[in-house]
């Protein structure tokens, strides 16, 4: 990436630290329930970008489907808390059925009572079906444009398969489950959503070390060496097929979490996260908060889905015209995106054009950095 | 054997409109390695265009002439897909050369701002947009080209773009006030009815067959032909062919490769609009009208393989005649008397979305044999 990244002092990262944990505690407090659950949702967005940003930014496949995963995610949480709570209904089996005059639960709803396989199915499933789904693409030689289509179009596949099997479930209309319980409590109760939204925001940041772990020492290497240059990886004798398989279940893991958090904060999975604006819309996160940067992807889903919920609030038909706006000037004026920019050399550019700073004629880490003497 | 025609019938009538959508996609993907997601909006104009045409030619000047508005508005519909697809291609496309992901993401954010463009502003006023638009883009390439290298040619083109913006609001206001229905933006979806000699059916050979999906295959086969002959006879077509072989070597023997984007991808989204007549002519117009057969079109780009039209033409007519016998499952229909399993399955994979379900797991075992589709292009790089 940039040659000068910023430094920062080990004081200022320990009470940046300290500031965001007591927001994080004091959160519930100071906002009103209805904004702190679209914090908590959007928080959980975040976690999704991340993974895009794995993929997208760190190893260079642009996957316009990780709603499948997102959804698949929410579907298991869903459907743990559908069968656990249907107790009173007909059959021991979720209201919904009836409906549908299904008597049997479809034998694939049985391992969901146990919130033990839940747990696991929430992030393997995903990760296991975008691992096949990669598998299959990347074994070709599969990449590029080509991939993003295929992804773009398994994304349709899987929209039109939840939407179309009403029996399975229940299809358009997805599962609820603010109604459900967990642990004798409503899961859309005030208290339980507190709880999600510390659950969220603790995954948050466990998901960002995960994933600056992943980038960390050889293996991000090979991925940014893949992302630059796939056939020089792969005539150094790596394979590639096995590294974008690995980091792109990964992504998938981090999608199927993201989506069961977003589910039980918003009270509802259905096909609807499987559409495919909204899983184009997950990219220009990444793209806005800066690729390759791991934090710009949090920023990013955190911030421009706050502002999409505050001017649709007050100007519903101009979020379209200012989202295209938004695709549109991140690729073309702002390819590193805001973080990117701020990381890289945009500050210093910025000054110089207004005379501020001293032009540089080289690499601002050969000029700047002997210059200042903390030559690395 | 009546049932396999009807069923032939249906497959070549849903492949055409996937063929003529998927047209102009292959040959800007084959040309510039671009995917253009605004591609179904584009054929969303083309669509709108038709409903348009329709609603000018019922003023009493017009009148006589209705019968023939389907035939005017192809033409219309490719001219006006085809300027925006120019200006595109002038404004974002060629920014990001040699970055189609990129590409894609930009061309994503377009097709946003059109849906919501057709959405959020009067139709009437939308056609001045696109009347000043076709003529600030195309007037100053008339002029003789004494004034074109002369010194002073920017103020000709500043003051021809005034003269369009001038027209364009005049002729807005026009349509704005002699037809309401153009006077008022709606998200509603519009209906275009086809005109009195294209209803009803035809029989050929004992089945009766709905004359707007003959139009439909005609319009395809004449979009067919028409681009082949170009591509193949014309100067630019070759011009057109070799950038898509090699760009730098054309490049460096003269070609401009510059104006060969610009025309390529001016035909590629002209041929969106034309496909957008034929969808008009099946269903009711409304923003999100191109997104229902966009992605079936990546498929055929990717099933059909690049720098070559016979792949699309296989590739779509492919994809319709699997899409009837999955979808309307007439496989049980030819064979009734199936065993048991099977026939569950076909009547699993027996709606329009589970048949996509199945077409796509087909396409993806194909491409484990072919990945780079039917007729891939020859070369020896590692790269493509």
């Amino acid at each position: 990436m940039s040659l000068n990244k910023i430094k920062f002092d080990k004081k200022i990262v320990l009470s940046f630290w300290i500031i965001l944990i007591a927001l994080i505690i004091a959160a519930p407090t100071i906002l009103p329930v209805f904004r702190l659950n679209l914090l908590g949702r959007y928080l959980s967005l975040s976690i999704v970008a991340l993974g895009v940003d794995l993929i997208w930014g760190y190893t260079g496949l642009l996957s316009l489907g990780q709603g499948i995963f997102f959804a698949l995610g929410g579907y298991c949480a869903a459907m743990y808390l559908q069968i656990t709570s249907s107790s009173e209904f007909p059959n021991n089996i979720p209201e919904f059925f009836a409906l549908y005059g299904v008597e049997k639960l479809p034998f694939f709803w049985e391992p969901f009572r146990s919130p033990f396989f839940t747990f696991f199915a929430i992030w393997i499933i995903p990760a296991l079906v975008a691992g096949l789904i990669g598998f299959l693409v990347f074994r070709n030689r599969i990449k590029g444009v080509y991939f993003s289509i295929l992804t773009q179009a398994s994304l349709l596949v899987f929209f039109n398969f939840f939407n179309g099997q009403q029996k399975l479930i229940n299809g358009t209309n997805g599962l609820k489950t603010d109604v459900t319980q967990l642990f004798g409590q409503m899961v859309g109760s005030e208290s339980m959503q507190r709880i999600f939204f510390w659950i969220t925001a603790i995954l948050v940041i466990a998901a960002w070390f995960f994933a600056k772990w992943v980038v960390k020492g050889r293996f991000g290497n090979i991925l940014i060496g893949i992302r630059d240059d796939e056939p020089r990886v792969r005539f150094t004798g790596y394979n590639p097929v096995i590294f974008k398989t690995i980091i792109f279940s990964i992504a998938g893991g981090l999608a199927g979490i993201s989506g069961a958090l977003y589910t039980v904060q918003s009270g509802i999975v259905s096909p609807q996260f499987m559409t495919v604006p909204f899983s184009i819309e997950m990219v220009i996160w990444v793209a806005v908060g800066g690729r390759g940067t791991l934090l710009g992807a949090i920023l990013g889903a955190v911030f421009i889905n706050y502002a999409k919920s505050l001017v649709s609030e007050a100007l519903p038909a101009s979020w379209m015209f200012i989202q295209g706006g938004l695709f549109i000037l991140v690729v073309t004026a702002l390819p590193e995106g805001v973080l990117g920019w701020i990381q890289g050399d945009g500050p210093r550019n910025l000054l110089q054009r207004f005379g501020l700073k001293r032009k540089i004629e080289t690499y601002p880490s050969l000029e700047v950095n002997n210059k200042e003497g903390n030559n690395e | 054997m009546e049932l396999l025609l009807d069923s032939l019938f249906n497959g070549v009538a849903i492949g055409s409109v996937l063929l003529v959508a998927a047209l102009g996609l292959a040959i800007v993907f084959g040309l510039m390695g671009v995917i253009n997601l605004a591609h179904g909006e584009l054929m969303m104009l083309g669509a709108y265009t038709t409903y348009v045409t329709q609603l000018i030619f019922k003023l009493p000047i017009l009148k006589p002439f209705y019968n023939s508005y389907i035939i005017v508005s192809i033409f219309l519909a490719f001219i006006v897909s085809g300027v925006v697809g120019i200006l595109l291609e002038k404004t974002i496309i060629r920014k990001l050369y040699g970055s189609p992901l990129e590409t894609l993401l930009a061309t994503w954010g377009v097709s946003l701002i059109l849906q919501q463009f057709v959405r959020s502003v009067p139709l009437a006023y939308g056609t001045g947009l696109v009347i000043s638009l076709i003529i600030g883009l195309f007037l100053p390439t008339t002029l003789p080209s004494k004034i074109k290298e002369s010194i002073n040619f920017k103020y000709f083109k500043f003051s021809s773009w005034i003269f369009a913006a001038l027209t364009g609001v005049l002729t807005g206001s026009l349509i704005s006030s002699s037809v309401s229905k153009l006077s008022r933006a709606s998200a509603r979806n519009v209906d275009v009815t086809a005109p009195s000699w294209m209803r009803g059916q035809v029989e050929i050979i004992g089945t009766a067959f709905p004359k707007t999906r003959l139009m439909i295959i005609v319009i395809t086969l004449i979009s067919v032909i028409a681009i082949t002959l170009f591509l193949n006879q014309s100067a630019w077509g070759m011009r057109i062919r070799a950038v898509t072989q090699n760009r730098q070597m054309s490049d460096c023997l003269g070609i401009s490769t510059e104006k060969v984007d610009i025309i390529t991808f001016g035909i590629g989204s002209g041929l969106a609009g034309v496909a957008g007549v034929a969808v008009s002519l099946l269903g009711s117009v409304g923003p999100n009208v191109g997104g229902n057969y966009i992605v079936g079109c990546f498929m055929v780009v990717v099933l059909g393989g690049v720098g070559n039209l016979l792949g699309t033409v296989l590739a779509s007519f492919g994809i319709g005649i699997m899409t009837d016998l999955i979808g309307a499952g007439r496989l049980l229909s030819i064979w009734p008397d199936m065993p048991l399993p099977l026939s569950n399955t076909i009547n699993f994979f027996a709606t329009t979305s589970m048949a996509r379900v199945m077409i796509f797991a087909l396409i993806v075992i194909f491409l484990q044999f072919k990945p780079t589709g039917l007729f891939p292009q020859k070369g020896r790089m590692v790269e493509n």
